[in-house]
């Protein structure tokens, strides 16, 4: 078999050390809990950020309930309040972000050919400070919690106004899962810098890798500026410090700056990634190549530096000078240009492909359908004097849900459908599937749509209520029905999730004829991955496997079958 | 066409130029948006995987094709920024006072406004204050009110916009943009209502539980009306502080003087 001789090219002839000080393994939970396989890890990340995906999702069909009619009593506005901070915060700091996390925890290792993560001891670390933020957050609503919306703007968290200790919950957590984030992403740039299989160059890196590793790096530059920013929150609410009161000398727009400067980068630390899912599922599904690989990953390195210049067009309404809101109108005009290549790319991509219409093209082409009206809305909005009218209005609202929900869970819910069988070795139901798919586009469409009217018709975000009179009752009634739909469609997923674990039709080693090297191995891979890691000729080593197999006439049974494989 | 598609504009000329600014964008985006949109769903229907169909076409990129669209989003985005830069000066600076407006008498706080309007006419100027849970208004000689801000029409009004505990957003949709308000600093916006009548808006920005209760009222009345509300108000102004010196007086009379008096 023509893969049989690659450890000799790959290791020089030299003896190959599979596994070394090998421990006896605990059994059960005592296994999860004490494990370091950065795919057990994975796993993890994965089933604990969907938890908290679905309570964000409950808060926001709480919220979605509240707003149906005018002058909603359904909940208090201190508990509107709550349950718009626990939203967002679930939904970037919790779900997205280390979600992302979890798929690059999985996927890396396997996609470059390597056996773990660089530092797996860290990496298990990484998952527990993740999940002790999240409790820590979590708790504060059995007391009080955070009102101030993800953003936490002082003076309004600040202890005069926001005593309670839902604030401070929230500081912790945003400690606990930067710090989590941080030791992450130092685990990937280390393990993408050097442990990628023999051959394979930087041309060569799947272009999921690409953005994980973009990803890791804007973590690390991102992070820390929040992380001073709440521990002067911190003092400020504690020690009687004044870095945000003007009383004492201090600026609320200093902490808008310090957050923004880590809050722009942090949408394209959650967008970058996606757009690396449906870089490796288009491909694969259309049985083309990538379109313009390179200008792809080039785009998302400039995605991220561009990202970095682009805070302010947050604080457009704050008293700024004119010179600044230019520049930084610019800035964000610019970074439409590389998301524009990426996606004509995704489209060049299908274009005379021979599409397999699977549930993970679905979603995968889902993403730049949705993509795109969230860039044009945010074309709209970086030109600065009409951010000045829909600025914080719901037209804001439907923007980041287009970017966050349409592109990001979208690209998420790909990943999902397209890596499934690789973890479980089992298929998911197509038809499920597809009806969920459908569900939720439908659903999603509905609930965001109409907040582009709302907004234009005056309606500010985070209101948890409004008169009759505003005129806005009819975007908000159909919002809430288009809300529970995308509730049912992500529920769809999530049975299909459950029965597909034990009933799912078995998957094989390569369902889709994949590209890239986590096919190689079997489904659900062993705690080694691989056995034998194959020299990379080509950005789809597997079309290359496959294309030597087939030369050397094996049945194509054979195809892609680790030399060790049991089945 | 406003509120569904396009922005509330209708009472300043600010709102107007910001609407036309939008339709603007909005208008180039539309052709963006269907080719887009229509070449992912044709290439969805027509390219999807046949029986005996065609292989698919092994392209790996096309330079000419990827650097033209590169420039061409380039392109239009310079466009875009030249048109924005056409329509800002309109927007942020304030134009002179139309005839008819409120001119020439001593409400008009020209004297104290550091920067004059370009075409030199007069404007008047209010201070509003944003607190938990509702505005401020400060109109020149002394007069203050809450709630309701009034203005005469045909006259350019300039705002002096802060906060005095947590940030606030002023926003009323008909007349222009928001500009926060932010405690420990000045934010200026502007507008000039051409006809009487109600404006309404609302805080935009989170400042606590009470947030959407926080709502901003504008009336534009005639320069006449407006000096009799400025004159009733500041007449009441004046006696119920007169009230609240003489309850102290008197509180201070019952307790004896105080210490150190």
């Amino acid at each position: 078999m023509a893969v049989s001789d690659a450890p000799a090219r790959v290791n020089g002839g030299g003896p190959e050390i599979v596994m070394h000080g090998l421990h006896e393994r605990p059994r059960g939970w005592l296994e999860w809990l004490t494990t370091t396989d950065h795919k057990k890890i994975g796993i993890m990340y994965l089933f604990a950020t969907f938890i908290f995906f679905i309570l964000g999702g409950v808060e926001a069909l709480i919220m979605r309930l509240q707003l149906a009619v005018p002058d909603g009593t359904l909940v208090t506005p201190e508990t509107y309040n709550g349950l718009v901070s626990m939203h967002g915060t679930t939904m970037i700091f919790l779900f997205i972000v280390p979600v992302l996390a979890g798929f690059g925890n999985y996927m890396v290792p396997l996609m470059i050919g390597a056996r773990d993560m660089a530092f797996p001891r860290l990496n298990a670390m990484s998952f527990w400070l993740l999940a002790f933020g999240g409790i820590a957050f979590y708790v504060s609503i059995f007391f009080e919690p955070p009102g101030a919306g993800w953003t936490s703007y002082a003076p309004l968290s600040d202890d005069a106004y926001m005593p309670s200790g839902g604030v401070d919950a929230w500081i912790f957590l945003i400690h606990l899962t930067g710090l989590s984030s941080i030791l992450g992403a130092i685990n990937f740039v280390a393990t993408i810098h050097n442990m990628r299989a023999k051959g394979m160059g930087w041309g060569r890196m799947p272009l999921f890798i690409w953005t994980i590793l973009v990803y890791s790096y804007l973590l690390i530059i991102a992070l820390p500026a929040i992380a001073a920013a709440v521990t002067m929150l911190l003092t400020d609410r504690h020690f009687g410090t004044d870095f945000f009161d003007p009383t004492g000398g201090g600026d609320p727009v200093l902490w808008q700056h310090l957050f923004w400067f880590f809050g722009h980068p942090e949408v394209y630390i959650m967008i970058l990634p996606a757009f690396g899912i449906i870089s490796e599922i288009l491909p694969v599904f259309a049985r083309k190549p990538i379109f313009g690989y390179k200008a792809i990953a080039a785009a998302t390195v400039s995605i991220a530096f561009l990202g970095l210049l682009v805070w302010a067009h947050h604080m457009f309404t704050t008293p700024t000078a004119t010179v600044v809101l230019v520049f930084f109108m610019l800035s964000s005009f610019l970074i439409a240009v590389p998301t524009g290549i990426k996606i004509f790319n995704w489209i060049a991509t299908l274009w005379k492909g021979s599409i397999l219409m699977k549930t993970p093209l679905y979603f995968a082409a889902a993403l730049p359908a949705l993509f795109v009206i969230g860039g044009i809305s945010g074309v709209i909005l970086a030109v600065f004097p009409v951010d000045w009218q829909l600025h914080d209005s719901y037209f804001v609202v439907a923007h980041l849900h287009y970017v966050l929900f349409g592109g990001s869970v979208f690209g998420i819910f790909a990943g999902i459908y397209y890596w499934f069988p690789k973890m479980s070795g089992r298929m998911l139901s197509e038809g499920l599937g597809k009806l969920s798919f459908w569900v939720m586009f439908v659903g999603f469409n509905l609930t965001f749509l109409v907040q582009h009217s709302a907004g234009l018709s005056g309606m500010p975000r985070r209101i948890y209520d409004y008169p009759e009179s505003a005129g806005w009752w009819g975007f908000n009634l159909i919002s809430t029905i288009g809300s529970f739909m995308l509730g049912i469609g992500v529920l769809l997923t999530v049975i299909n999730v459950l029965r597909s674990i034990k009933h799912g039709q078995r998957a094989g080693n390569d369902p889709w004829k994949g590209n890239t090297l986590e096919w190689f191995t079997q489904s659900p891979p062993p705690e080694n991955n691989f056995d034998v890691i194959p020299r990379v000729r080509s950005v789809e080593p597997m079309k290359d496997i496959r294309r030597e197999v087939m030369k050397a006439g094996e049945p194509a049974g054979t195809v892609a079958q680790p030399v060790t494989s049991g089945t | 066409m406003a509120g569904i598609f396009t922005p509330e504009h209708g009472g300043s000329p600010n709102a107007d130029d910001i609407d036309r600014l939008y339709r603007i964008v909005l208008y180039v985006s539309i052709p963006i948006f269907l080719i887009v949109e229509g070449t992912l769903i044709w290439s969805l229907i027509k390219y999807r995987e046949r029986r005996g169909g065609p292989e698919p076409a092994q392209i790996r990129g096309n330079t000419p094709l990827e650097l033209s669209w590169t420039v061409g989003a380039a392109v239009i985005l310079v466009v875009l920024a030249g048109i924005t830069f056409i329509y800002l000066g309109d927007i942020q600076n304030p134009p002179p006072s139309d005839p008819g407006g409120l001119a020439g008498g001593v409400q008009v706080a020209s004297i104290d406004q550091p920067d004059p309007p370009p075409g030199g006419g007069e404007t008047l100027d209010i201070s509003v204050n944003g607190q938990q849970y509702l505005w401020r208004f400060d109109y020149p000689g002394g007069v203050f009110d809450y709630y309701e801000m009034v203005v005469p029409i045909k006259t350019t009004v300039t705002l002096k916009i802060t906060a005095s505990d947590v940030q606030h957003s002023w926003w009323i949709p008909e007349l222009g943009g928001k500009a926060d308000a932010v405690p420990g600093h000045i934010n200026e916006t502007w507008f000039k209502i051409s006809k009487p009548g109600l404006y309404k808006g609302q805080c935009a920005e989170l400042c606590g539980d009470n947030h959407s209760d926080m709502r901003a009222r504008v009336r534009a009345v005639t320069p006449n009306e407006y000096k009799g509300y400025l004159g009733g108000r500041g007449q009441g102004i004046e006696e119920s502080q007169k009230a609240l010196a003489e309850q102290r007086r008197q509180r201070e009379a019952e307790e004896g003087a105080p210490s150190g008096g």
